[in-house]
């Protein structure tokens, strides 16, 4: 006898997706290691942000960078320059990075450096304002970027990501005199979808604001170096608690 | 194109729950309930879905995909409101920064129909 059965489910559509990015986000907390996830626009200024952090907090910080274009190298030989291991992932006609391809740059971080060493994970994803802010790959912290170039009204248009963002960096500041741009319009319009977001206006290119840029990654490094200690303080916990 | 993404995942999910199915389940209509605070456009997903299940064991199965409307509360007024998507997120009272999303961004399997071989067939718990 044939019958129609209907089955609850009920079950996230981006569900294998968020266990891949709890599981890459477990593997950097075993390894001490904080973890970004920076999303943009095409254009808004993602390398070259990650070049002047590069080379502003390397003799602080041990770095790395997950680069995910979408055919080419182009970016992350920008970054090789600065010494710091680099893994390029091409998503292919894929437009955002998701946690599997996250997962397989650590597998490399893991096999070809020493990834304990490291204190903070940079992964810039596929310029794009719609896609990434669906797919978590395991960062501790979104920070998405917004030029004054693209407009006040851009937050209200792509909501889902300013909304998701934990760090709004407003770049290329240093060009907001030629335009007709109201810096407060697009804080307030970025307020009225994330009220506590930490918002920074900077331009990579006089240095105004990375300072403050600067403060806030060291600030969110130590302060999940505090919630999850790197692996040689993990076992001297586990000695005094023996 | 995420849709695309978000269609492989629904595939591969619903391929697994089908296989652990005790008697054979012949599928007849995936439910979907999607937010309208999310990325994924429904149009495109049946479009994806339509494509991407061709020749295979969901082909000519029916997707329904339920919207569900972007519902903030506002913790001054005590109230939820709908916020206006593209133009207006605060509270249009007090304006008030939209803070706590209850509804909007869902993006789920919610159930599915089949045809069930045994007649004690049931909907399992899942």
């Amino acid at each position: 006898m044939h019958q129609t059965v209907d089955a609850a489910l009920g079950i996230n559509l981006l569900h294998a997706n968020q266990a891949g990015a709890d599981q890459n986000r477990a593997q950097f907390d075993r390894w001490g290691v904080t973890c970004f996830n920076v999303m943009s626009s095409p254009g808004a200024g993602k390398t070259v942000l990650l070049e002047q952090t590069l080379a502003a907090l390397s003799s602080q910080l041990q770095m790395a960078v997950i680069e995910g274009d979408m055919t080419t190298e182009l970016d992350a030989n920008r970054l090789r320059q600065y010494g710091v291991p680099v893994i390029a992932i091409n998503t292919g006609r894929s437009c955002h990075l998701d946690s599997k391809m996250v997962a397989g740059g650590i597998h490399q971080l893991e096999h070809e450096f020493n990834p304990t060493d490291l204190d903070l994970v940079l992964v810039e994803n596929v310029g794009n304002l719609v896609c990434p802010a669906e797919f978590e790959v395991g960062e501790h912290a979104k920070v998405a970027l917004l030029s004054v170039t693209e407009g006040e009204d851009k937050p209200l248009k792509y909501p889902v990501m300013f909304q998701a963002a934990d760090c709004l960096l407003i770049t290329k500041i240093d060009l907001a005199p030629y335009l007709e741009i109201d810096l407060d319009r697009i804080i307030a319009n970025i307020r009225q979808l994330n009220p506590h977001v930490t918002i920074i206006p900077l331009s990579a290119k006089s240095g105004k604001g990375l300072k403050d840029w600067y403060s806030w990654v060291q600030g969110q490094v130590h302060q999940n170096r505090a919630v999850s200690p790197p692996p040689s303080q993990q076992e001297s916990l586990a000695a005094l608690t023996a | 194109m995420h849709e695309t993404d978000m269609t492989r995942a629904l595939i591969q999910t619903v391929r697994d729950w089908q296989a652990a199915q005790p008697e054979s389940a012949q599928i007849e209509k995936i439910h979907l309930v999607v937010g309208q605070f999310t990325c994924v456009e429904p149009v495109s997903l049946q479009f994806a879905f339509e494509v991407q299940t061709r020749n295979t064991f969901l082909e000519d199965v029916e997707l329904v995909i339920q919207e569900t409307p972007l519902m903030a509360y506002c913790h001054p007024c005590q109230q939820t409101y709908q916020p206006d998507i593209g133009r207006q997120y605060a509270c249009p009272d007090c304006s008030t920064p939209m803070a706590d999303i209850r509804s909007g961004r869902e993006l789920k399997i919610d159930r599915i129909e089949y045809h069930s071989k045994s007649a004690e067939a049931h909907a399992p718990n899942c």
